[in-house]
């Protein structure tokens, strides 16, 4: 017992649960009976299948996997809150005082690979996230998810993908992160192709596979060598044994590549991991895969963007960070405007994608691309604070980034609920296709795709309307395109659905940075205030991050004012969003939805102030009196080593006062630009106007870059592998085979033709003739006797003549 | 008295008249004849010889007495065989009996 | 060579079993091949008589015209074969050959260079013959011919009794 009791032991725990539940709900709980395709349980689900039978999980299934699922993750929650309350309790916890434990795993030649679990700092306050997060998207996926014929399949993966974030939260080294971040990607995979029968979901699920397989590559090549150099991939040994000898050793080993250019070991190593990060994280380069993930479940764009997958690479960057700092001659010291390879790549890559998917996002329509740009914009922000050292600010506004992001994607996946259920409402009572009105300029074909999977999936969750011919409804809505997910065909949703329209403003205000209220302000203030600290001594990359994350900040405000204004204010724009509701407060489903929106509400809220700095005015002699709470909690995380020591600036009222301007700023002009005078049905988009059609259509259609990558990537591989196919594959291959097979065939013919001339003609052919000589001979066998005896007097004369011959009576004279 | 060829003349042309008859008669009966003709050249020459030859003893004579009676039972029972023959297959052609034709 | 009243009787008698012989050959009608074998034999018992065997011409009459031809009338009867023949000889070319050349040999072979060129055998060799009498004596002598004597009888009696056992009508009885 003393084994669940130690908080040394517990963190084995946490990841188990989940891990678990995957296994027992896919091994035991994933039942499902198959009804024809046509009815009403599939829900006229794409495609439809003819009337085939396919497989829908039973009510029974769905129970159980659910029940396995939830207690999996609050069972983990349970665990992992237990153990962070003891590790806060500690005072001495991150200086000399972590839990860990570790275990014997491989041998590798003489060594032993070890795998542990680890929770310092750093992991404590991300244990106490993640598990909250996650179990708010379980109880809101029960009821999300209630009508698809999958569900306990659902349950089961993001059991999965929540047992993999928490197994790489927990993890004391390289190794064992790496392998919870890889089954993320596969559980990324998976799940956003959760849909796979439709076209741009399983191939939206390749490409954030491929995209991130690409960086994890990278990555892998830098823990090979870090491997290689210290001979351990355990964080505490490599950061801080014997005072960190390793990383003296780190700093000061030329790389083996790029050595020349001033590239230490290090600096190699802290690149490749930022590549990693890279994609994971969907920084540019390798931000394409995440607007596509929009394809899956709102629940797991939830999870994917929120809580776990692109958190995980933030996390790993500051787990390694004092390999990207460096030690020795080529050391960093930030504060001091000196910055390693690593640390300046996390910078200029940050703040350049903060800025440039928040312009995107501007031009975005589909309710869900809006949050996904602005996701890669907030982890531009956090990898940005990261290159110029702000690490404790990069944690701090990951974790509230955690929260009011979830709470966004939840909330819009009620939004989406709602508009089909007022899209349902207009075609049932009959006024026909008649959402043309409504479509808008904006409606395109490029997100027709989401509005028919969006359909079908709820059309059943509305409680008190009878049963209809679904099929040949949603036969009907191929050809009607109407957008359940387009802003444009929203409007006046205010006061349809009041709690998630509360909820959505909680977390937009949190995630534009309302002032002093929404923890979002104090996160992205503190990143502003480490900025503009290096921005007044002058140095360069501080002064950028400082300029480019203000403007992307003001952005994010005045894009997320446009999102509110179109989506709840203002008249409904079409006949759908008119009869949107999700069935009133007594549907036991919009209740499970909407229970988490209110939990994530009150941590959008109130996470914040924990992190209030202690120099700010009032605000912060009330809140962090003894120094703020979470400042001092993180920095024990990293021991100091001098040049990284996160300092505690003076207060400074200027990023404070840039904050509150930028973010009241973009308020305010969203406000105007769209609330005051909202957007009745058919108007277009004034940002059209303001930018210039031809920049618009470059933002909505993301800078081409998709394009780009498919040029440059994806038609040369796909023209290698067809030329392969062709003239390797069938020219070589085949050839070779079919060659073989001829070769065999005539083989074959020729000791056929051999046996019939050798075996009929010789060995059947000498029978043959003895046959026919015999049949010859037996004529002189007939039979009768006269003829015999004929036979005998002729011989007998001849006899008779040679012997009258022979005596010489022929010869002799008469 | 004649020379004894004259009687061996006529004894052999006798016996190949019986041949020939022996040889190409269609009917078994007809054959049977033609062998009796045959065993009388024979005996003709039996007798020529021993009255030419040796004709104070009585060989000659006695055997020319048993070729009789041995002629005398083949036919008989040739006969019989034949009417036997005929009651089986109501035909005493011989060249019709070659049922051990190989 | 004189020509005496023995010479013509020879010849007379040679004749008449020639074309009795070529008759039985060549008939249509097998009841009249009978007639023709009847009167071949008869030449032949006059040739007997010619050779001082008066015996055997008697027997050659009773036995042989009386009985044997007699029998063969007989058969000739149970076999239907009185009609008209329709075909008397199958290849008769080759038979006809043969037999010729049979006797060709016979002659030119044997006789001609034996017995012509022998001036010997131009007369008997004595008048004394064998008469009847010593035929008999020769049947009752046990010396001589009284065994074959007795066989002969076996023989005949065996012939007797093995002929009507081929030649009876079998219904089911033994």
């Amino acid at each position: 017992m003393q084994f669940f009791t130690d908080p040394n032991f517990q963190p084995w725990l946490i990841p188990l649960g989940p891990l678990l539940a995957f296994i027992i709900i896919t091994l035991a709980t994933n039942r499902a009976k198959l009804a024809p395709s046509g009815d009403m349980v599939y829900g006229g689900f794409r495609p439809p299948y003819g009337n085939m039978p396919v497989p829908v999980a039973t009510p029974w299934s769905r129970f159980l996997s659910i029940s396995v699922g939830l207690g999996g993750i609050i069972m983990s929650l349970l665990v992992s809150w237990s153990v962070v309350f003891r590790a806060i309790g500690d005072h001495d916890f991150g200086t000399s005082v972590v839990f860990g434990n570790s275990t014997d795993w491989l041998a590798n030649g003489t060594q032993m690979l070890r795998v542990g679990v680890l929770v310092d700092p750093l992991n404590a306050v991300m244990l106490f996230m993640v598990p909250i997060v996650v179990l708010c998207i379980f109880i809101y996926s029960i009821g999300y998810m209630a009508n698809d014929p999958r569900q306990s399949r659902f349950f089961a993966l993001i059991s999965l993908f929540a047992g993999a974030m928490l197994t790489l939260c927990v993890s004391d080294n390289l190794l064992f992160l790496f392998v919870g971040w890889e089954v993320m990607g596969l559980c990324s995979y998976l799940l956003i192709g959760f849909w796979f029968e439709k076209e741009s979901a399983y191939k939206a699920a390749i490409k954030a596979f491929t995209t991130t397989r690409v960086a994890d590559v990278i990555m892998l090549l830098g823990i090979v060598y870090l491997y290689h150099i210290t001979g351990t991939l355990n964080f505490r040994e490599i950061m801080y044994a014997n005072n960190g000898a390793l990383l003296e050793v780190l700093g000061n080993t030329p790389a083996i590549l790029f050595g020349s250019f001033g590239f230490s070991a290090a600096s190699l190593i802290g690149v490749f991991l930022i590549i990693g990060t890279i994609g994971k994280s969907a920084q540019f380069p390798l931000h394409v895969w995440l607007p596509d993930a929009m394809q899956g479940p709102t629940p797991v764009s939830a999870m994917i963007h929120a809580a776990a997958m692109v958190s995980a690479g933030i996390y790993a960057i500051i787990r390694m960070y004092p390999v990207f700092v460096g030690a020795g001659a080529f050391a960093a010291d930030p504060h001091h405007g000196l910055f390693t390879q690593p640390l300046m790549l996390m910078a200029l890559v940050g703040a350049f994608t903060a800025l440039f998917a928040a312009t995107m996002a501007v031009a975005q329509n589909d309710v869900k691309a809006v949050l996904a740009y602005s996701t890669i914009s907030q982890l531009g922000f956090m990898m940005a604070a990261l290159g110029i050292g702000a690490y404790v600010a990069a944690t701090f506004h990951l974790i509230t980034h955690a929260f009011f992001k979830a709470l966004l994607f939840l909330s819009s996946g009620s939004v989406i609920h709602a508009m089909e259920h007022g899209e349902h409402h207009v075609h049932e009572h009959g006024h026909g296709h008649d959402g043309g009105g409504g479509h808008g300029t904006a409606a395109a074909a490029t997100v027709h795709e989401h509005g028919a999977q969006d359909h079908s999936e709820t059309h059943d969750a509305h409680a008190g309307h009878d049963a209809h011919g679904h099929g040949e409804e949603h036969a009907a809505h191929d050809e009607h395109a109407f957008d359940p997910q387009d802003m444009m065909n929203m409007g006046g949703l205010r006061n349809k659905i009041p709690v998630t329209f509360y909820a959505f403003m909680i977390g937009g205000f949190s995630l534009a940075g309302f002032p002093l209220i929404t923890a979002g302000f104090w996160s992205k203030d503190e990143i502003l205030a480490d900025a503009w600290l290096g921005a007044t001594e002058g140095f360069g990359p501080h002064a950028f991050v400082f300029v480019m994350l203000a403007v992307a900040a003001f952005l994010t405000a005045f894009y997320t004012m446009r999102q509110l204004c179109l989506t709840f204010f203002g008249e409904a724009r079409t006949e759908e969003a008119a009869h949107a509701g999700l069935g009133g407060p007594n549907n036991i489903i919009s209740q499970t939805m909407q229970l988490p929106l209110i939990i994530l509400s009150f941590f959008a809220i109130f996470a914040g102030f924990v992190g209030v700095p202690k120099d700010f005015p009032i605000l912060g002699s009330i809140f962090s009196s003894g120094g703020s709470f979470f400042f001092h909690l993180v920095e024990r995380s990293v021991v100091p080593l001098g040049n990284i020591a996160p300092q505690h600036p003076a207060f400074n009222i200027f990023p404070v006062l840039v904050s509150f301007a930028v973010a009241l700023g973009g308020l305010y002009l969203g406000w105007v630009m769209y609330g005051r005078k909202p957007l009745k049905a058919g108007e277009p988009d004034p940002l059209i106007d303001i930018l210039g059609s031809s920049l618009h259509t470059t933002l909505k259609n993301r800078y081409y870059m998709d394009d780009l990558y498919t040029m440059l990537f994806v038609k040369p591989s796909q023209a290698i592998a067809n030329f392969i196919n062709v003239f390797i594959d069938k020219g070589l291959i085949d050839s070779i085979l079919h060659g073989i097979a001829r070769l065999a065939v005539w083989i074959g013919d020729f000791i056929k033709v051999l046996n019939l001339w050798l075996i009929y003609g010789v060995g059947d052919g000498i029978p043959r003739g003895i046959y026919r000589a015999g049949g010859w001979l037996r004529r002189t066998q007939s039979g009768r006797i006269q003829q015999y005896l004929l036979a005998v007097l002729i011989v007998a004369v001849l006899i008779g003549l040679v012997l009258a011959v022979t005596s010489g009576a022929l010869a002799a004279p008469r | 008295m004649v020379p004894l060829w004259f009687y061996l003349i006529v004894a052999a042309a006798l016996f190949s008249m019986g041949t020939f008859g022996v040889l190409s008669r269609r009917n078994g009966v007809a054959v049977l004849m033609s062998v009796e003709l045959m065993l009388n050249a024979v005996n003709i020459n039996l007798v020529a010889f021993w009255r030419y030859l040796t004709p104070e003893k009585i060989n000659g004579m006695a055997f020319a007495a048993f070729v009789f009676v041995v002629a005398a039972a083949e036919a008989a029972v040739g006969l019989a065989i034949i009417i036997s023959v005929y009651r089986n297959r109501h035909s005493v052609i011989p060249e019709e009996a070659d049922t051990l034709r190989g | 060579m004189e020509i005496t009243i023995i010479t013509i009787a020879f010849i007379v008698f040679s004749l008449i079993s020639l074309v009795g012989a070529y008759g039985v050959v060549t008939c249509h009608n097998l009841f009249r091949g009978t007639i023709w074998l009847m009167v071949s034999l008869f030449g032949a018992a006059g040739m007997f008589v010619l050779l001082s065997a008066p015996f055997l011409a008697a027997v050659q009459v009773l036995v042989y015209i009386g009985a044997i031809a007699i029998l063969f009338t007989f058969a000739v009867m149970l076999t239907r074969s009185v009609s008209n023949l329709k075909t008397r000889f199958n290849r008769l070319n080759i038979n006809i050959a043969a037999a010729v050349a049979l006797f060709a040999l016979l002659v030119v072979g044997i006789i001609a260079p034996v017995f012509i060129s022998n001036p010997n055998l131009q007369q008997p060799i004595s008048t004394v013959t064998r008469t009847t009498i010593d035929l008999g004596e020769s049947f009752g002598s046990g010396n001589s011919f009284a065994l074959p004597f007795e066989v002969a009888s076996l023989l005949l009696t065996a012939t007797m009794i093995g002929a009507i056992v081929i030649a009876r009508e079998t219904d089911d009885e033994v």
